[in-house]
């Protein structure tokens, strides 16, 4: 028998169900690899009874002739931004240390009614901002990939996981969990599945619930799933998503079948290749991927064809106006209050102990946030940033919608580089953000995208593509990923050193 | 009438240098009537333990998320409905932020850029002792629903404020008056009017202790005729003698500011309700940049026709249009009517004793409108007043009253006893027929017994027959007491009358 | 430089983050690069465009006027609203002490 570590989400639920291996076993299995994975410092807590408990709940379902969840029997990485009740939940932050929600997220709570377990709450970078998972407070993820130097020379090197799930891509590419949540506010899912040569979609806005998500950017974050591939994603995405009247903005639709429908049979489907993509600097190996990927879906049935997104250029300026502003407003409440860390010197009034526990409770990155965001709102600036911005973010969508004329569904590079060492862009946050330039306007309209791995380069390291696709049409996108998946037979993984 | 822009007033703060107009606007916050707030479904309910009506979402826990209550949105159309102004079909919440420790989110949700409901307004009655020569109109800018803040108690710990979130997320609706009241006067009328109004649509108990409705007053001063001076706004002032002392105090103290060569500053200030004066508020010193933003959590909020026709079906009878078909439908004099419709719970009674003398009596409600008003409104006060502590308010039902009133229209009891009788019913809960029937407070209507009982008054006061006779007409009124006299009052004063006319030729 | 010391001194006092001299050097050129990065937004016309107010086409649902029907959002749950508090006492939550 194979490895149970090696097994995907699918193969696990159809194993557990099967009574090829007992669900216990699995989460054995995976609590073992999580506690050996200590050097990669992907966990904030880990959590090995939670994923018994649940295991032990399917295997007795099981014997008790129980129909099974679609999840069952599959322990997974709870991305430290989900409350889970009675266990610490910290966004990667000082100052939520120690805090103990009293509640469930409704995306966790629908893995947990499906069968999952939970391995253990992943870091990340703080409060989700970041793409390379050096802002959390608990320490920097590594990337458990490293580049295979031809000259020995830096061929050791620490890389970033990518961020802000960095702590999703790492486990889940390094086979100590099948799958884990991620969030994506400006390609925070995608931009780390690339650097670690795995899948992940972040499905139209409003798709899954953002009630018990820490908040970063409301009109932009969405959860999704991080697995090894396609199908796991498409059976995965289907446990998280649904209609959860907690949450104003979750969409009122049935969640489609993804798993049963999905087809790697392109016919009578165009592929739009945006060509503002193709921009300046782009690394030429991903370009050669980008290539790859067009002949792929073309294989596949598809035809190919050029379009244009006019606003490309102007998405990223326009994100760092509008999901810092909105972060600067949902970052309000960490105050010292009601809960998390509270600092107050000597003599200090309301206000002063609130400006210190800010001070002390947030990293650099997040105030760097905090403070762009209060300036593009504050008065006088209102209309020049904030209200400018969201009128290019109508355009950027606009752009998508004159797309879909054309196309049914958008390839693109997912980054513009591959993984970068730890410490490269720390101290140029402008170099840092724009390496989320090809994920970004997907996030801005709310519309369905994924990346998924192509090849590698010439380091080594894992290349991701991108399937943009219309709002609700995750279907599309997956399978178009699917179909890239079948011609990449992208295999490698991450040599164990850890 | 006159509108808001036309500035009738003669209200004047007399200065050193001359003469000062006051210029007025509120905005008041009007709790909605709902049984959960606005954004959660915690309890609204007043008086409850310390932090037992806060939800994770009131408290702002993490990954919370609002989600509004229909039922604060469809009082708020309500009373724009009521106000005659324009409903946005199209409206949107903003985050207004800032920190305090009575605002968990960081922010309150509220509505700046497209609120709610847009101009409307309201009309106050002329009040010659207020000082309100003629009818006027108050401009009234808009209405919001925004979230209530959380309650800070600083008296209980020596070193430590006390954080209650109960309050924290009730809904409000925040009326915004036009800066067009120019006195006192008419700013307590405002409210008081805004007030029936609220409470006749139902939307808000208008509970001033309670902190239903509060206040913030706007108030500068100017020459008249000229440009408006820099305002201060004195916030959540929650009584409407506390707004009218707020605006005397704030008046006078701008005019002594600029009359000394100050200068006003644009400043949150506090009433002080055991001074009568207000005060510069620190806390609030830097909080002017709000970073006003529509709220991300929350699409924008569009309301279909369905909606609307429910909203506009629902509404009563207004205060304005009630009073106006009072004396014009129903012949009430302009004090009765203004009386009755001031208070939901007045007209309420009014018009359900209306309804059942009108039954009784088998006329129209219009042919005992007076009757019964002059009862609601004197009468039966003055016997309730009168017995204090001894009578039961239950037993004042519209049933009882209006038996008496229809045994006084048919001459069975007279005005006295329909009191007696009043006064009983109140005490003990008896039927007023029978109280009439044991007690022997009846009116005696048989012409026979009436007639011997003339005869003898007639006798004994033959002197008094001749002059009367001789043309001392007067007298009249001598022979109707005495016989009522003699009938212990219990004939009924217009038989008496007859037949008394009759003997006497 | 869009932004200088004194201006980012402002900023962190209206979003409540003390800053001392050595960060506020240290953050005003960042935030100046990033702004005036962002700045060339100006070029785009917008004069015909609306600002985005909902990114999938979807109104807001209202909810029913229902106290307490779930939990996860309704009250009577002081001691989970509290149970995390820095400081409470009484059923309060405790702050340092403010002057109105
Ligand atoms: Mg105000
Ligand atoms: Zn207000």
């Amino acid at each position: 028998m194979t490895e149970l570590t090696e097994l995907g989400v699918k193969a696990i639920r159809d194993g557990v169900a099967a009574g090829d291996f007992t669900a216990r076993e699995v989460a054995e299995a995976h609590n073992v690899a999580v506690a050996a994975a200590g050097e990669l410092n992907a966990f904030i807590v880990t959590t090995p009874d939670h994923a018994l408990a649940a295991a032990e709940k399917v295997d007795a379902d099981r014997a008790a002739g129980k129909q099974l969840g679609a999840m069952a029997g599959v322990p997974i990485g709870m991305k430290d931004l989900f409350a889970t009740q009675g266990v610490q939940t910290t966004a990667a932050s000082h100052i939520l240390e120690g805090f103990t929600p009293e509640y469930e997220s409704t995306v966790s709570q629908n893995l947990w009614n499906a069968g999952a377990g939970m391995l253990g709450k992943l870091n990340l970078d703080q409060f989700a901002m970041g793409s390379s998972n050096e802002t959390s407070y608990f320490g920097n993820v590594i990337s458990p990939w490293r580049r295979k130097g031809a000259d020995g020379f830096g061929g050791n090197a620490d890389l970033a996981p990518g961020g802000s799930s960095g702590g999703s891509s790492a486990v889940v590419a390094a086979r100590i969990a099948p799958a884990a949540t991620g969030t994506d506010t400006g390609g925070s899912i995608r931009q780390p599945a690339a650097f670690t040569g795995i899948c992940g979609i972040k499905p139209t806005y409003g798709r899954c619930s953002r009630w018990g998500v820490v908040a970063f950017a409301s009109s932009l974050d969405q959860a999704g799933p991080m697995a090894r591939s396609v199908e796991d994603c498409a059976i995965m995405l289907g446990a998280m998503a649904g209609f959860d009247p907690k949450d104003s903005t979750s969409l009122d639709l049935p969640v489609p079948e993804w798993e049963a429908n999905l087809s790697a049979d392109l016919r009578g489907k165009k592929v739009g290749i945006p060509k503002e993509y193709r921009m300046e600097g782009t690394d030429p190996e991903i370009l050669e991927s980008w290539e790859r990927g067009k002949e792929w879906l073309r294989d596949a049935g598809a035809e190919v064809v050029d379009i244009s997104l006019p606003h490309t250029k102007y998405a990223l300026p326009a994100y760092y106006i509008i999901a810092p502003a909105e972060a600067s407003s949902n970052l309000a409440r960490y105050d010292g209050v009601r809960y998390g860390l509270r600092e107050l010197p000597n003599g200090a009034g309301l206000q002063d102990m609130y400006a210190a526990t800010r001070a002390e409770g947030f990293g650099d990155e997040v105030k760097r946030r905090i403070l762009i965001g209060t300036y593009v709102l504050s008065a006088g600036f209102y209309d020049a940033y904030y209200n400018q911005a969201q009128r290019v973010r109508t355009l950027i969508a606009r752009d998508f919608e004159k797309a879909w004329a054309q196309c049914d569904v958008i390839l693109a590079p997912t980054t513009p580089t591959a993984a970068f060492a730890l410490g490269d862009k720390m101290d140029d946050p402008l170099a840092m953000y724009l390496n989320d330039v090809f994920a970004v306007p997907a996030s801005l309209a709310g519309l369905p995208a994924m990346s998924v791995p192509a090849m590698l380069n010439g380091e080594g390291l894992p290349l991701g593509l991108q399937l943009i696709g219309k709002a609700f049409d995750e279907q599309g996108v997956l399978n178009a990923g699917l179909a890239i998946q079948q011609r990449a037979g992208f295999d490698a993984k991450p040599e164990k050193w850890w | 009438m006159v509108t808001g822009a036309e500035t009738m007033s003669t209200y004047r703060i007399q200065g050193a240098t001359g003469e000062w107009e006051v210029v007025i606007g509120l905005e008041v916050h009007a709790q909605v009537t709902s049984n959960a707030k606005l954004f959660s479904g915690a309890s609204t309910a007043f008086g409850a333990e310390p932090n037992t009506q806060v939800s994770l979402i009131d408290a702002a826990m993490p990954g919370m998320l609002p989600v509004p209550n229909r039922e604060c949105i469809r009082q708020a159309v309500r009373t724009g409905m009521a106000i005659e102004a324009e409903i946005n079909r199209w409206s949107r919440f903003d985050r207004k932020n800032y920190f305090y420790a009575d605002l968990p989110q960081g922010y309150q949700i509220s509505q700046l850029y497209h609120p709610l409901v847009g101009e409307g307004q309201l009309l106050i009655e002329a009040d010659e002792k207020a000082g309100i020569s003629q009818d006027k109109v108050i401009g009234i800018e808009r209405i919001h629903v925004e979230q209530d803040a959380g309650k800070l108690m600083h008296d209980q710990h020596p070193t430590m404020s006390y954080v209650d979130l109960n309050r924290c997320g009730v809904a409000l609706m925040e009326i915004v008056s036009r800066p067009d009241m120019r006195s006192p006067a008419e700013a307590g009328a405002y409210v008081r009017k805004l007030r029936t109004i609220l409470r006749y649509v139902g939307s808000c108990d208008g509970n001033m202790e309670e902190g239903s409705m509060r206040a913030d007053v706007n108030v500068s001063v100017r020459r008249p005729g000229e440009e408006f001076g820099t305002r201060t706004e004195t916030k959540n002032v929650n009584s409407v003698r506390f707004v009218m002392q707020t605006i005397e105090h704030e008046a006078r103290r701008q005019v002594d500011l600029i009359e000394d060569g100050g200068t006003v500053v644009q400043e949150t200030r506090l009433f002080d309700p055991n001074t009568g004066t207000t005060r510069s508020m620190r806390s609030k010193e830097d909080a002017h940049d709000y970073r006003y933003f529509p709220d991300p959590d929350l699409l924008p909020l569009e309301l279909d026709d369905a909606f609307l026709e429910e909203c506009r079906a629902s509404l009563p009878e207004l205060p304005d249009a009630k009073r106006a078909r009072y004396v014009g439908e129903l012949g009430l004099s302009d004090y009765n009517a203004a009386v009755l419709t001031a208070e939901v719970e007045t007209f309420a009674r009014f018009e359900t004793l209306l309804a059942e003398t009108a039954k009784r009596l088998g006329k129209g409600e219009k042919d005992v409108a007076t009757q019964v008003a002059n009862w609601s409104l004197s009468v039966a006060p003055g016997v309730m007043n009168a017995l204090g502590d001894e009578a039961n308010p239950a037993h004042a039902t519209a049933e009882a009253q209006a038996v008496i009133l229809q045994m006084q229209a048919a001459g069975e009891i007279s005005g006295g006893q329909a009191k007696e009788i009043f006064e009983i019913v109140l005490k003990t809960g008896r039927e007023p027929a029978e109280i009439a029937e044991t007690e022997g407070l009846k009116q005696q209507s048989d012409t026979g017994a009436i007639e011997a009982e003339i005869d003898k008054v007639l006798a004994a006061n033959a002197d008094k027959v001749e002059e009367y006779r001789g043309g001392k007409d007067k007298l009249f009124g001598f022979f109707v007491g005495q016989t009522m006299k003699a009938m212990q009052g219990k004939a009924n004063p217009a038989v008496v009358n007859e037949l008394l006319k009759a003997k006497l030729g | 430089m869009s932004v200088d010391q004194t201006t980012v001194a402002k900023i962190a006092s209206l979003a409540r983050i003390k800053m001392s001299e050595d960060e506020l050097a240290r953050m005003a050129p960042e935030l100046s690069q990033i702004l005036d990065w962002v700045e060339q937004l100006g070029e785009v016309d917008t004069s015909q465009v609306e600002p985005m107010t909902a990114v999938i086409p979807n109104t807001l649902r209202l909810r029913d006027d229902v106290i307490d029907a779930d939990p996860l959002t309704g009250g009577d749950r002081r001691d989970a609203v509290l149970a995390n508090a820095p400081a409470a006492e009484h059923g309060f939550f405790g702050v340092p002490k403010v002057i109105e």
